[in-house]
């Protein structure tokens, strides 16, 4: 027996204890009538061939890992990001039991939404009962300023029409007839949770702006100087939108964030659980027409949203989740052009540190291959990002991203000496990326969470950038926008980089001559 | 029991006050599902296993959840399909912890997401092809896998696909391999149980009645048992296996925590079927007894207290060696569980904590609470039936609180009028309760500690509820400068 009171062994150890070793290997000769070693061994080293990668990459039908979520996530996340609004999911309910778990394990916060339970009647009659009940409930129990609605694949598959069932479910006095319950479509079995993101913000954009689904009259447009912008579906939303907002003020100018549920997915602990806080107000999302103009810091992830507000009159800037210098540049040039405003010293001082930083580090980055994976828009940012940095970003793969995006990565690639070797990925999964991997070495992986499982086959060290981080805390409060932001994303690799060297130097008598103290 | 436990709050008020927020009609129908404990009531006295109410924010899931996640997910040697959309995979992607030991990707395939990815077209035209072919490339992919499960999502049972039919037409194909069409689509039911159940039955029907019974060459002894419904949390199967084993037991399957394919088919074969989670596993149970004469025990490893008391019931089964056997293993932990209670009960005597989760764990660790001089003063299950109510009476105290799927707002509402010292509940409940400053444990994936099984377990139950409640960042919550209203 390992376990004493006075140091209590957990998962981490107890099990490497002899008894339990013993035990897992009885088991295992005994009654799992397992494959034998040889033809273990044999497969994995098959699995690292280039045959296997060619079988692999020859599937058609079959996703494995992949790099993406479903629509009604996307959802979700927009919903959230308005005034004590809640998100009300309209299918089955286990599905919003998984949004819910899945936010609250990469932001560490609760995050409220709301499902009507379509069971088996439902599938047969369709869900207006359960939308009357369910709006009547969320209502009463949940006092929101809006709920605004999605579907799940159940709903969609069934063709149930929401809008309909909203306005009968108003007749029917469940929420009041002025009461705001946008909603949008989102599919599962089309997009991922981007596209879910961007027909959410449509959903209820189109909502203030175009009657409300013919119960107001439509807003007229009168143009003013604020600025709208618009991050998308981004796992830094907490410290991005701050940040952002931060930059704004800098600058002075009148803008509007829409959709910013950086203060939902950050409350305090203080004895009070905020059901609700922050978020754009309503009021602030109708008067958004009014803009002179929008960025889209992910303009795959609003593609939508974006023609929308352009066929509204408005300018559209359109970025790819800028990150780093030259990134950063754009998207203050942009905003400088499009206001008239010069860009504050305190941003252009900003701007020195950051290149300060990366010519302090470069020795490091220079040359160093990089293999990365995750959605379209934050590819296309970390891309230009490696690059800046004399990297290599040799694999470039994205679940979620098309062959327009993987033209843009190309185009990235083609524009500096450093894409010279590298490639893109379009709708490929974490098992192709695995494959790569092992025909392609690279010395880092930049993935989300998920990236452990390759970082542990392939021994590709793990760079943690991306959605969901599930294990490691807090990250999501850090921007990676902005030259700050692009100060955190460097010093994330930098990190990696050095804990590597050390690693792969503290081997006593043997290689611990390169431990340097200095780096 | 004359014992009744200390609420701090008129029990009966507290749920009437609650309920006030509820239209009339939904009021009416939670009203069912919540109680105050009474001592003779044979059920709690709560309807159960009931629709939940649409847009009450429950805290249960689906279907699909019960059968991939929980029963099929954790057997490591065949690759579960979750068929349809991708989002449904994806989130239930190695959320769950279930332990196991194997190559990943090679011969295990525990912790990864296998889907079908579901597009428009497929939702068109339907996913049968599709579905042939996926079957085809994990065949030419991961040739060690040693069968395959058709976790069916949503639209598979609204589209009217036929996976019975490709599953049985592949595995003729691949010479009677394993396939197993499950009909777990998330619109079922009202919760993750109707999964467990249909789950079970795919075992029942595409494991044992279509598994040669010499398949595995195998030489049974009288002490074989198999432990049913185990999922192997953070490691809890195994630091129960080690108990049974300690007590002269050969324990011939796992189900289904760090499980093979080959365990389930030889479990016909066990002498004794020790059953821990009841609701999702009390199926293939009553199964196994009724075919094959299996007799099935439940027990509880939660605590000192509770572990003794089935160490023995478990034993009574079989011959006096296992007996002595079991007395042995019993003296031998008690120095440990001496020694933890010893360490840990001064530090949490006397608070009191609420449950809501989901199996057998709201009636199930109350006694290693109570070991420890805390006291379950709340409990309720997210997808219980009556059964469980009624065994849950033998474990509460009279003035318990019993809440039924309770809903995120009656959760809320409660917890702040009972004030408990500890909340043990899910992922989406945690951050709920701590940001108003009440010290939390997931008790579904035990925070990402554990095991909490047996005596190895018990020690890190008591040093994880003491790290929760003993935690000097409670005393921060509130800001000094801030008076209080």
């Amino acid at each position: 027996m390992s376990q004493s009171a006075e140091k209590v062994l957990d998962h981490f150890k107890l099990f490497r204890e002899p008894e339990y070793k013993e035990m897992f290997a009885k088991k295992k000769a005994e009654f799992e009538y397992a494959v034998p070693d040889e033809a273990l061994q044999h497969t994995i080293e098959w699995t690292k061939s280039e045959d296997y990668r060619e079988k692999n990459f020859a599937r058609e039908a079959l996703t494995v890992n992949p790099a993406k979520a479903c629509q009604p996530l996307g959802a979700v996340f927009a919903a959230n990001g308005f005034e004590g609004t809640l998100p009300f999911v309209h299918g089955s309910q286990g599905c919003v039991a998984y949004y819910r778990s899945h936010f609250s394990r990469h932001f560490k916060e609760p995050t409220s939404c709301v499902s009507s339970s379509m069971t088996e009647d439902a599938a047969v009659f369709g869900g207006l009962n359960n939308m009357i009940d369910g709006l009547a409930n969320a209502y009463n129990l949940y006092k929101p300023k809006m709920i605004a609605v999605s579907t799940t694949c159940m709903a969609e598959v069934i063709g149930d029409d929401i809008n309909a069932y909203i306005k009968t479910s108003k007749e029917k006095g469940s929420i009041p007839a002025e009461f705001d319950a946008p909603f949008a479509h989102t599919p599962a079995f089309v997009g991922s949770h981007i596209t879910g993101y961007d027909n959410a913000l449509h959903g209820v954009l189109t909502h203030f702006w175009d009657g409300k689904a013919g119960t107001a009259p439509k807003l007229e447009r009168k143009p003013n100087e604020s600025i709208n912008f618009i991050g998308g579906f981004d796992g830094y939303v907490v410290g991005n939108n701050r940040e952002i907002r931060r930059m704004f003020k800098e600058f002075d100018i009148d803008f509007t964030m829409l959709c910013d549920p950086s203060d939902a997915w950050d409350t305090p602990t203080d004895g009070e659980f905020r059901m609700y806080d922050g978020g754009t107000s309503l009021e602030d999302a109708a008067n958004a027409v009014h803009a002179k103009a929008t960025i889209a810091m992910q303009t795959i992830s609003t593609e939508k949203t974006v023609k929308m507000i352009e066929e509204h009159g408005q300018e559209v800037v359109r970025l790819h989740h800028p990150v780093g210098v030259a990134g950063t540049d754009k998207f203050l040039m942009e905003l400088s052009r499009i206001t008239g405003k010069d860009i504050p010293d305190s941003l252009t001082k900003e701007r020195g540190r950051l290149v300060d930083a990366i010519a302090d580090s470069s020795a490091h980055i220079h040359g160093k291959k990089f293999a990365l994976y995750g959605d379209p828009d934050l590819m296309l940012g970390l891309t230009a990002f490696l690059l800046e940095l004399g990297a290599e970003p040799v694999t470039v793969l994205s679940t979620n991203g098309d062959d327009k995006w993987a033209a843009k990565v190309q185009e990235l690639f083609d524009a500096s000496p450093f894409g010279k070797d590298c490639k893109v990925y379009p709708k490929k999964d974490l098992w192709h990326m695995r494959s790569l991997l092992f025909t392609d070495p690279v010395d880092f992986l930049i993935g989300n969470t998920f990236g452990k499982y390759l970082d542990r086959d392939t021994k590709t060290p793990l760079i943690r950038i991306g959605f969901p981080i599930f294990d490691r805390h807090h990250k999501h409060r850090y921007p990676v926008w902005g030259y700050q932001g692009g100060m955190n994303v460097l010093v994330t690799i930098l990190d990696k980089i050095f804990d590597v060297m050390d690693a792969d130097t503290n081997g006593i008598a043997t290689t611990d001559y390169s431990f340097d103290i200095i780096r | 029991m004359s014992y009744t436990v200390d609420l701090g709050v008129n029990g009966a008020e507290l749920i009437e006050e609650v309920l006030k927020a509820y239209p009339e009609k939904s009021a009416k129908r939670r009203a069912k599902h919540l109680t105050v404990h009474e001592e003779g009531k044979s059920d709690c006295d709560v309807k159960s296993n009931i629709k939940s109410l649409p847009g009450v924010m429950t805290i249960r899931g689906c279907a699909y959840a019960g059968s991939k996640g929980v029963v099929w997910g954790p057997i490591k040697d065949m690759i579960h399909i979750s068929h349809g959309p991708v989002g449904c995979g994806q989130y239930s992607w190695a959320s769950r912890r279930n332990y196991y030991i194997g190559t990943t990707g090679i011969d295990s395939f525990g912790t990864m997401q296998f889907t079908s990815d579901f597009q428009e077209k497929d939702i068109v035209f339907g996913g049968d092809k599709k579905l042939e072919k996926i079957m085809d490339e994990i065949q030419e992919l991961f040739p060690l896998n040693k069968g395959i499960s058709v976790q069916s999502e949503c639209p598979i049972g609204l589209i009217g696909d036929d996976i019975e039919a490709v599953s049985k037409k592949k595995s003729k194909e691949y010479n009677g391999k394993t396939i197993v069409p499950v009909r777990c689509e998330g619109f079922r039911g009202v919760s993750q149980s109707l999964g467990h159940h249909i789950a079970n039955d795919a075992i029942r029907d595409f494991i044992f009645d279509k598994t040669d019974p010499n398949k595995n060459e195998f030489t049974g002894t009288p002490y074989d048992v198999a432990i049913i419904g185990d999922y192997n949390i953070g490691g809890d199967a195994w630091s129960s296996r080690i108990l049974l084993e300690e007590m002269g037991l050969r324990v011939i399957a796992q189900w289904s925590g760090d499980g093979s394919i080959a365990e389930l088919e030889n479990s016909p074969k066990a002498k004794l079927n020790i059953l821990h989670c009841y609701r999702s596993m009390n199926y293939i149970s009553r199964h196994m007894e009724e075919k094959y004469g299996i007799p099935w025990v439940e027990y509880n490893f939660f605590g000192p207290s509770k572990i003794e008391e089935s160490l023995r019931k478990i034993a009574s089964f079989f011959d006096d060696s296992i007996k002595e056997k079991t007395e042995e293993v019993i003296a031998k932990y008690k120095a440990l569980t001496d020694a933890v209670i010893a360490k840990y009960k001064p530090r949490l005597q006397g608070k009191r904590v609420m449950l809501f989760v989901g199996g057998l764990r709201p009636r199930h660790v109350i006694g290693a609470y109570e070991d420890l001089g805390m006291e379950v003063v709340g409990t309720g299950y997210e997808f219980g039936h009556n059964d469980d109510y009624q065994r849950t009476t033998h474990y509460v105290k009279d003035g318990t609180l019993i809440y039924d799927d309770v809903t995120g707002y009656e959760f809320e509402k409660f917890v702040e009028a009972v004030q408990p010292d500890l909340v043990g509940s899910g992922i989406k409940e945690k951050y709920v309760f701590q940001k108003m400053g009440v010290p939390f444990r997931q008790m579904h994936s035990w925070d990402y500690s554990g095991p909490y099984h047996g005596y190895d377990g018990f020690a890190i139950f008591a040093r994880d509820m003491d790290m929760a409640i003993n935690n000097p960042v409670w005393a921060l919550t509130k800001t000094p400068w801030k008076k209080v209203a």
